[in-house]
């Protein structure tokens, strides 16, 4: 019981930061492609806006994760962090680098350093959600056996699903954040951005979705147990929920309903991480270790439970007023009258 | 390479600890005498504090990173045992990163005491999300609230675990710490334009009100320094031995003050407040479970000897600002603030040095060996490699951020 809520807790942070880190790291892909300095100048402002306020807030939800994961479940933390060390070590290095680059960018002197910085913190956008989320589907695919640094440090993650829930990271994150960005650029009232990131939406759309079906595809021949679990139960209502969110996202923006989309875009992708978590209930660690064999004393679990419930309850408002404030426009970037 | 990633961190901490409680004094002293040199330079030291907060957010995630690639071993032992203190403290960065933004970010379109506001909880969590990192270090010098049955943990009690006896020592000690690095960083700042003949109000305002926070907390520092060396002696006495380089046991140990003067029952003094207590040396464990220590002892007095010089500086300070209302006047004031800043990083570092590494061979004193608790994936070199790079990027990042700001145009607005 408690082991299953620590669980759910988990998942929560990790949903909150798959949507809304994700959606930071997506900014970052279309800095990438906003093409040459002056033709993207107005999508890299706009980005720099959204993101500048919140982006550390989200970036938080990781070390949430993170913590709930060594606390809760000790065993499969030591396990996945010594078998994955390589992406995961890759994906730090990204987040120094993209966080890093992100908050001098502003302060760049010279075309030639805000190019290099630009050119870095998008990179490491792309590159750092692909790595977690290789980690991720190394976890789903069961390479990642218990014990330390028992499993295969560079193929654990390297076949066919994780590679593949890697460009799923980076194609969902783009999406939630060309929508997210098409939103803002409505409330900005300019029209031509709406329409640059209405494509950019779209057409993310559409890749995501096709990832997705794919994926399934993958999941057959690769993990044919997380298959089972994404083609029956609970795992099943999830994915059809997913699609269906993606469906009705991909109608909201042709119609250019941005507002209503931010929240349906983050349910389709909420939906794909829930069902994975379901599909591979009741394993952490499949196909060896299950969530209550992982799981850390009574003791610790319920003190931890407690600590999040409360701590939760204070983030959720404080979260609140903070994302109230930014779409609000209330904390709009200012940049400094220059020297 | 986790040192490393500490040894980034922490002076970054202290911005975090600090800084937010100097800008809102600022902000407060804003408000209460209407004098807009204040709020812009409020305003000037909450950006920074958002850039220094930025590079502790990534340096921050690194060292989550690095607990479980580093040491997977002392996680999937102990991870339940401290767990809720790490829990805690993420709650307490999350808060801080909230608030850090809309304060940041909130100039201007709150309304004024709304935005003073929002400073407190910066405050507040900067100090839970210390008192939380601090309990797990005094817990790995002092394990509580845990059985070990065949290796194997059982009846963990995570609230004694969290808040063991060590806590509250090494709580003040870091938490003044804190203040005494970012006060003196901010003096060395200002000191140095002083030197370059900027002695406007505004950079006289900026030394004032970081040297008054220096001077609450030097001093102070000495005596919270007394009571967790005490401590040290009575609970970890071979760390202490470690901090003296003191070999053999002895009664009424003298204390060497530089190689080769020895004030005779001084360290039992000092350490036991009783000039004939037995001081225990290294010679009481077998010694492959001792410390390193020349690195120990050298850190050790490196803190010792720094802390004392700076709070010898705040004293002079407040002696001057007391008596003759003004700073003062010898160049040799400014010059040492200079110094004063950087060496304040120094002893912090040396201060850390100290807790960690006499606490060596053990990760967790007395129950596992450091050497038990780390990866067994290789790469380890490759990954330090890339790392330091990185630090140093950031390093320079950091440095040209900061400087751009300091140049850029100051306006004082109403």
């Amino acid at each position: 019981m408690l082991a299953d809520l620590a669980a759910v807790f988990t998942l929560i942070g990790l949903t909150a930061y798959v949507v809304l880190g994700g959606a930071d790291f997506g900014a970052g892909f279309w800095d990438l492609t906003a093409g040459g300095a002056e033709r993207g100048a107005p999508v890299r402002s706009m980005i720099k806006r959204a993101m500048a306020p919140v982006w550390e807030a989200n970036h938080v939800w990781l070390i949430f994760v993170l913590v709930m994961l060594w606390t809760a479940f000790p065993e499969a933390f030591g396990s996945i962090t010594s078998t994955l060390a390589v992406p995961l070590f890759l994906a730090a290095l990204g987040i120094v680098l993209r966080g890093g680059a992100f908050a001098l960018k502003g302060e760049a002197g010279t075309v030639g350093e805000a190019r290099a910085l630009g050119a870095t913190f998008a990179l490491s956008s792309v590159l750092v959600p692909f790595f977690l989320g290789a980690a991720a589907g190394a976890i789903a695919a069961g390479e990642v056996p218990v014990g330390n640094a028992e499993g295969d440090l560079w193929g654990s993650w390297t076949g066919t699903l994780p590679v593949f829930v890697g460009f799923l990271a980076v194609a969902t994150g783009a999406h939630l954040a060309a929508v997210f960005l098409g939103a803002d650029s409505q409330r900005a009232a300019e029209p031509e951005l709406v329409g640059r990131f209405r494509a950019r939406a779209l057409g993310s759309g559409a890749a995501a979705g096709a990832l997705a079906i794919a994926g399934l595809v993958i999941a057959n021949s690769e993990a044919p147990r997380m298959y089972d679990g994404l083609t029956s139960g609970a795992g099943l209502a999830c994915v059809i929920g997913s699609a269906l969110a993606g469906v009705v996202t991909l109608w909201l923006e042709w119609r250019q309903r941005f507002e209503p989309a931010r929240y349906t875009a983050a349910a389709a992708v909420a939906a794909i991480v829930a069902g994975w978590a379901l599909a591979q209930a009741p394993y952490l660690l499949p196909p060896e270790l299950t969530v209550h064999e992982a799981a850390a004393s009574d003791a610790t679990l319920a003190a931890l439970v407690i600590a999040a419930t409360i701590g939760l309850a204070l983030l959720i408002p404080a979260l609140a007023w903070l994302f109230r404030l930014t779409l609000s426009g209330k904390l709009r970037y200012q940049d400094e009258p220059r020297p | 390479m986790q040192a490393m990633s500490f040894a980034v961190h922490i002076p970054l901490v202290c911005f975090g600890i600090a800084f937010p409680a100097m800008v809102v004094f600022l902000e407060g002293l804003w408000m209460r005498t209407g004098d807009p040199l204040y709020r812009a330079l409020a305003k000037r030291w909450s950006k920074a504090m958002l850039i220094l907060f930025a590079i502790g957010v990534v340096t921050g995630t690194i060292l989550s990173f690095e607990m479980g690639l580093l040491w997977p071993e002392f996680m999937a032992t102990f991870g339940d045992v401290f767990g809720l203190a790490f829990g805690i403290e993420g709650f307490s960065f999350f808060m801080e990163a909230i608030f850090i933004a809309i304060y940041v970010y909130g100039w201007d379109r709150l309304p004024p005491r709304t935005h003073l506001a929002v400073g407190l909880p910066i405050i507040l969590a900067g100090f839970s999300g210390s008192l939380m990192v601090i309990s797990v270090n005094g817990w790995m010098n002092q394990p509580t609230g845990f059985s070990l049955q065949n290796g194997e943990v059982t009846d963990v009690k995570p609230l004694t675990a969290l808040f063991n006896s060590n806590l509250w020592h090494e709580l003040v000690h870091m938490y003044l710490a804190g203040f005494i690095v970012t006060s003196f960083l901010v003096a060395s700042v200002y000191a140095a334009a002083w030197l370059r003949g900027r002695r406007d109000r505004r950079h006289v305002v900026g030394l004032v009100v970081a040297l008054s926070f220096a001077a609450l907390a030097a001093p102070a520092q000495l005596l919270v320094g007394d009571w967790a060396a005490r401590t040290v002696a009575e609970r970890q006495p071979v760390k202490l031995a470690a901090f003296e380089g003191l070999h053999e046991t002895e009664k009424g140990a003298g204390l060497e003050v530089v190689p080769g003067v020895e004030v005779p029952k001084a360290l039992a003094l000092l350490a036991f407040h009783d000039p004939n207590a037995t001081v225990r040396g290294l010679d009481t464990v077998p010694e492959n479970d001792q410390p390193p220590v020349g690195i120990v002892k050298t850190s050790f007095r490196a803190m010792v000897g720094i802390g004392t010089a700076l709070a010898a500086l705040a004293v002079w300070f407040v002696w001057m600002w007391w008596r003759r209302r003004r700073l003062p006047d010898t160049v040799w004031f400014p010059r040492l603030l200079v110094a004063a800043g950087p060496l304040s990083v120094v002893a912090l570092i040396a201060g850390w040095v100290t807790t960690e590494v006499g606490r060596q061979p053990w990760v967790v004193y007395e129950v596992m060996r450091t050497r038990d608790a780390v990866t067994g994936a290789d790469g380890i070199p490759v990954g330090f490699a890339a790392l330091s790079l990185i630090y140093i990027a950031l390093a320079a990042i950091a440095y040209v951020m900061l400087r751009r700001l300091g140049r850029s145009e100051f306006e004082v607005s109403a």
